[in-house]
C-alpha cells in the first residue's frame, strides 16, 4: 500500500514537485491545467497517465516537446479509457511474471478524457472499462463543449449555451438539451468510487483523488473545467466561475460509493448559494438568454439546479 | 500461481483458429485483449480455455469492441510485454483507425485476422476484403494458406515484429472457414521449443519503467509528421525482409518447415503462372501440376508477405514467364484488384515481355474451382501465346449472370 500524500496547504501544494509542466500550449486562464496538477499533485506514487485527443493532449505532447515527466499515453478521442486499461493489464501481468523493472513501485493509472471525448465519443469504452472494474481512475475535463476543434456541442453542453454547431439565433436559444448526467451513468455501474469535483474547491478535489488512488478498482471522476475560450469569460476569472459554478449548485460537489452511497461533500451555506442567473450572466456563451424572448429559460435552469440538489439530497439521506 | 505446460502430440488435428490459439499460449503473450467475431471466435475462445485450465499466465481482457480491444493491446504494448489478438471483417473495419495507431507508435502487436468478407450485403464467408482493407496501415502482414502456416507464422510473427530494429506489429492472415474451420494435421513443436525461439520479451521505451517516462502518442503537424511516416516506410523496405527473412531461415533450420516471401511452385521454367493468396494457393498447385501433364508449362506464385510487398521477388519470379494472371479475392471498387496492382508495379519497368491479366474470384466464400483454374490456365497459355492479353484485362471467376469483364 502506497503512503498517503500528507497535504497541508496550498503553499504547500503550488510547490509539489510538477509531473506535469508549466511548459504546455493551453490557453491562459485554462482550468484543465490547473485540475492536472491537482490530480498529480495528489500523490508520490508513480503514474500511468493517458489522454484521449482533445485540448490537453494536443497542448502537452507536440513533437519533439512534452509536458509530461511521467509515462504518458495518447492513442485517439475515444480510447484513452481503454489505453490505461490495458497498460493495468500489463503491469498485473508482469506483476504475476515476476517481470517488472521496479516491482517495489505501487503505480496509479490515470486516463484523462474531455467531455466530447466521454460524455459522446469515448462513451462505451469507459463504460467497458469501468464494468470490467479495472484498477484505474477516468477523469473527465468537463467543459461542456469540444473545446479543441472550436467550441461545437457535446452531449455535456447545457441546455441553452451558444455553441459553433446549436448557435443562438433569432429563431434559437442555441443547445436545446439537457446535461447528460454522466456521474449517475457512471455510478449505475457499482464502480467502487464516482465523485464530481471542481478545481477551487482544492481540499475536497484532492481528498476524492486520495481516495480515488487509495480504491482498488474503476473510479469515475468528473471534473468542471471552465473554459475562457468557449464559455467566454477573462481568462483572470477561471476561479470565480468555478466559484459561480459550486456556489450556485450548477455543479453540486459529491461522491457515490459503490454505486449507491450518495455524499454531498461540499454544501454553501443557505445565504451563500448564488443565484444561477449569476453564474448565466458571467459567461458569453449565455448572453442571448437575457434577451426577454429567453429569460423564461433563466427561471427553467434555476429550478432544474434546485431539483437536482434537492434530489442529491435526498438521496444522501437514504443511503441508498 | 505457476501455469502449466501443455503435452501435445509431435502432429495434432487441428483448424486454424485453434493452431493460431495454440501458439499465443506457447508464446507466453503477457496481454491478449479480444472481442469476438465470426470466423475467428475459436482463437479468442481457445485462448480462454487455456486461461481457465492453468495454460496461460498472462492477462486475457474481454472487452467491449473491437477498437477497444486493440486499444488496449496498444496500451498494453507500450507498458512493455507481449501482446496479440484476433479478429475479422466487420471487427478488423471497426479496428481500422488503431492499427494505424499501433504501427505508427511501433507497438510489436501480433493480429489474427481470420479473412472474411466485408458488409454489406453481410456475409460470414471468407474473402480477402479486410486484408486489403488494412493493407496499408503499416502492418506487417503474413499469408497463412493452411492451419500448418497459421501456426508457424504465429512464432516467426512474434520474433519479426519484436525485433528491437523493427518494431512493427504485424498480421497473419488465414481464409475463414476454409483454413480457420478445416480440420489438418498439424506438426507442433513442445512448449519449451516454440516459447524458446520467440525469446523472452524484451521491452523498449516502456510505460512501466518508471525511471524512464515515456510519451508516446505524440502530435505532428506538417513539421515531423512527413519524416516519421518516410522512416517507417524505408524501415519497412529494407529492415523489415532482411529480418523476415532471417527468421524464416531460423525457424526452418528448428523445424525443417521453409517459408519464403513468395512461395514458388513450379516455377522454374513455367510459361504461365497464377500468383494467389490463402487456401487458393493449394487449388492453383493441384490444378497446374495437372496442367503440367496436359502439356502447359504452368506455375503458382503464393504470396506469403503481403505487406511489406514482395516486389524484387515477384519480378523476379516471373523475369521467364510469358503469361501471368492476379487473383484478386475482394471486390476492386471501381478498379484493378490490389494484387493486379501490385504485380503490375514490379513488372512495369522490368525487361519482362509478359501479359498481366486479373481475376476476381471468391467473393463472401463463393468457392474456385479446379475447373475454373483449369480454364485460367488455359486462358493464360492462349495470351502466352499471341503475346498479348486477348480477353478484357479484368474478369470475374464463378459470378452467375452475364459475363462480367472490364478494362
Amino acid at each position: 500500500m502506497s503512503e498517503m500524500k500528507k497535504i497541508k496547504n496550498l503553499k504547500e501544494f503550488s510547490t509539489s514537485a510538477d509531473r506535469f509542466e508549466g511548459a504546455n500550449l493551453l490557453c491562459p486562464g485554462c482550468a484543465h491545467s490547473i485540475i492536472v496538477r491537482e490530480v498529480l499533485n495528489a500523490t508520490n506514487d508513480d503514474l500511468v497517465l493517458a489522454a484521449s485527443t482533445g485540448c490537453l493532449e494536443v497542448c502537452t505532447a507536440v513533437y519533439p516537446y512534452t509536458s509530461w515527466d511521467a509515462s504518458w499515453i495518447h492513442i485517439g478521442f475515444e480510447n484513452s479509457s481503454t489505453a490505461v486499461a490495458g497498460a493495468e493489464a500489463m503491469y498485473k501481468a508482469l506483476k504475476i511474471k515476476g517481470r517488472l523493472k521496479q516491482p517495489d513501485r505501487n503505480p496509479k493509472f490515470v486516463a484523462f478524457g474531455g467531455d466530447g471525448a466521454s460524455y459522446d465519443i469515448g462513451f462505451q469504452w469507459i463504460s467497458g472499462c469501468m464494468e470490467r472494474n479495472h484498477d484505474m481512475m477516468y477523469i473527465v475535463l468537463d467543459n461542456e463543449v469540444y473545446a479543441n476543434t472550436g467550441g461545437q456541442r457535446s452531449s455535456s453542453t447545457p441546455i441553452g449555451s451558444s455553441a459553433t454547431t446549436t448557435p443562438s439565433g433569432s429563431v434559437s436559444y442555441g443547445e436545446t438539451k439537457n446535461k447528460k448526467d454522466m456521474m449517475s451513468i457512471m455510478a449505475a455501474h457499482n464502480i467502487p468510487y464516482a465523485a464530481q469535483v471542481a478545481p477551487n474547491k482544492w481540499k475536497d478535489m484532492v481528498k476524492k483523488i486520495q481516495k480515488g488512488f487509495a480504491t482498488e478498482g474503476a473510479v469515475f471522476i468528473n471534473a468542471v473545467s471552465p473554459c475562457t475560450t468557449e464559455w467566454k469569460f477573462d481568462p483572470k476569472d477561471t476561479m470565480h466561475l468555478t466559484d459561480l459554478a459550486t456556489d450556485s449548485l450548477v455543479f453540486p460537489l459529491y461522491e457515490v460509493i459503490d454505486g449507491h452511497e450518495l455524499n454531498i461533500t461540499y454544501r454553501p451555506k443557505e445565504k451563500d448559494i448564488v443565484p444561477v442567473e449569476e453564474y448565466l450572466a458571467a459567461q458569453g456563451r449565455f448572453k442571448h438568454l437575457f434577451k426577454d424572448q429567453y429569460k423564461y429559460l433563466i427561471k427553467e435552469w434555476q429550478e432544474r439546479v434546485d431539483a437536482n440538489w434537492v434530489y442529491l439530497n435526498r438521496r444522501e439521506e437514504a443511503r441508498v | 500461481m505457476a501455469f502449466d505446460k501443455m503435452e501435445l502430440r509431435d502432429t495434432e488435428v487441428w483448424d486454424g483458429n485453434l493452431a493460431a490459439a495454440h501458439a499465443l499460449r506457447q508464446c507466453q503473450v503477457d496481454v491478449v485483449s479480444a472481442y469476438p467475431i465470426t470466423p475467428s471466435t475459436p482463437i479468442v475462445e481457445g485462448y480462454a480455455k487455456f486461461k481457465s485450465d492453468n495454460y496461460v499466465e498472462g492477462e486475457f481482457i474481454m472487452v467491449e469492441s473491437e477498437h477497444a480491444a486493440m486499444s488496449g493491446c496498444i496500451g498494453a504494448a507500450a507498458a512493455g510485454g507481449r501482446v496479440a489478438t484476433a479478429t475479422s471483417s466487420q471487427g478488423l473495419a471497426l479496428m481500422a483507425e488503431t492499427l494505424y495507431q499501433a504501427s505508427g507508435m511501433r507497438l510489436p502487436i501480433i493480429l489474427n485476422i481470420v479473412n472474411r468478407a466485408l458488409a454489406a450485403p453481410l456475409n460470414v464467408n471468407g474473402d480477402h476484403s479486410d486484408m486489403y482493407l488494412v493493407r496499408d496501415s503499416g502492418w506487417i502482414q503474413f499469408d497463412a494458406f493452411s492451419p500448418q502456416e497459421a501456426y508457424d507464422l504465429n512464432f516467426i510473427a512474434f520474433k519479426v515484429a519484436e525485433d528491437h530494429e523493427v518494431r512493427t506489429p504485424a498480421v497473419i492472415n488465414q481464409d475463414g472457414f476454409m483454413t480457420s474451420h478445416t480440420a489438418q494435421g498439424v506438426k507442433t513443436m513442445d512448449d519449451d521449443t516454440a516459447f524458446n525461439f520467440v525469446g523472452e520479451f524484451k521491452p523498449m521505451n516502456d510505460m512501466l519503467d518508471f525511471e524512464h517516462p515515456v510519451t508516446h502518442g505524440v502530435q505532428t503537424e506538417e513539421d515531423w509528421h512527413f519524416e516519421h511516416k518516410a522512416r517507417q516506410h524505408n524501415d519497412m523496405m529494407t529492415i523489415v525482409p532482411q529480418k523476415i527473412d532471417a527468421v524464416f531461415e531460423e525457424f526452418a533450420k528448428l523445424t525443417g518447415r521453409k517459408y519464403n516471401q513468395i512461395e514458388k511452385y513450379d516455377m522454374d521454367d513455367a510459361d504461365v503462372a497464377v500468383v494467389c493468396m490463402g487456401t487458393s494457393v493449394e487449388t492453383a498447385r493441384e490444378v497446374a501440376k495437372e496442367m503440367r501433364e496436359k502439356g502447359i508449362k504452368a506455375g503458382v506464385v503464393g504470396i506469403r508477405v503481403f505487406r511489406p510487398f514482395p516486389f524484387m521477388a515477384i519480378a523476379e519470379a516471373l523475369k521467364d514467364v510469358k503469361a501471368v494472371a492476379a487473383l484478386d479475392r475482394s471486390a476492386p471498387g471501381g478498379t484493378a484488384g490490389a494484387l493486379f496492382n501490385e504485380i503490375a508495379g514490379s513488372l512495369f519497368n522490368s525487361d519482362s515481355k509478359i501479359v498481366l491479366s486479373g481475376y476476381i474470384y471468391g467473393l463472401g466464400g463463393r468457392d474456385l474451382t479446379k475447373r475454373h483454374l483449369v480454364d485460367l490456365y488455359t486462358e493464360l497459355q492462349a495470351n502466352a501465346d499471341a503475346g498479348k492479353v486477348l480477353t478484357q484485362q479484368q474478369q470475374f471467376i464463378g459470378v452467375r449472370g452475364p459475363k462480367l469483364a472490364y478494362l
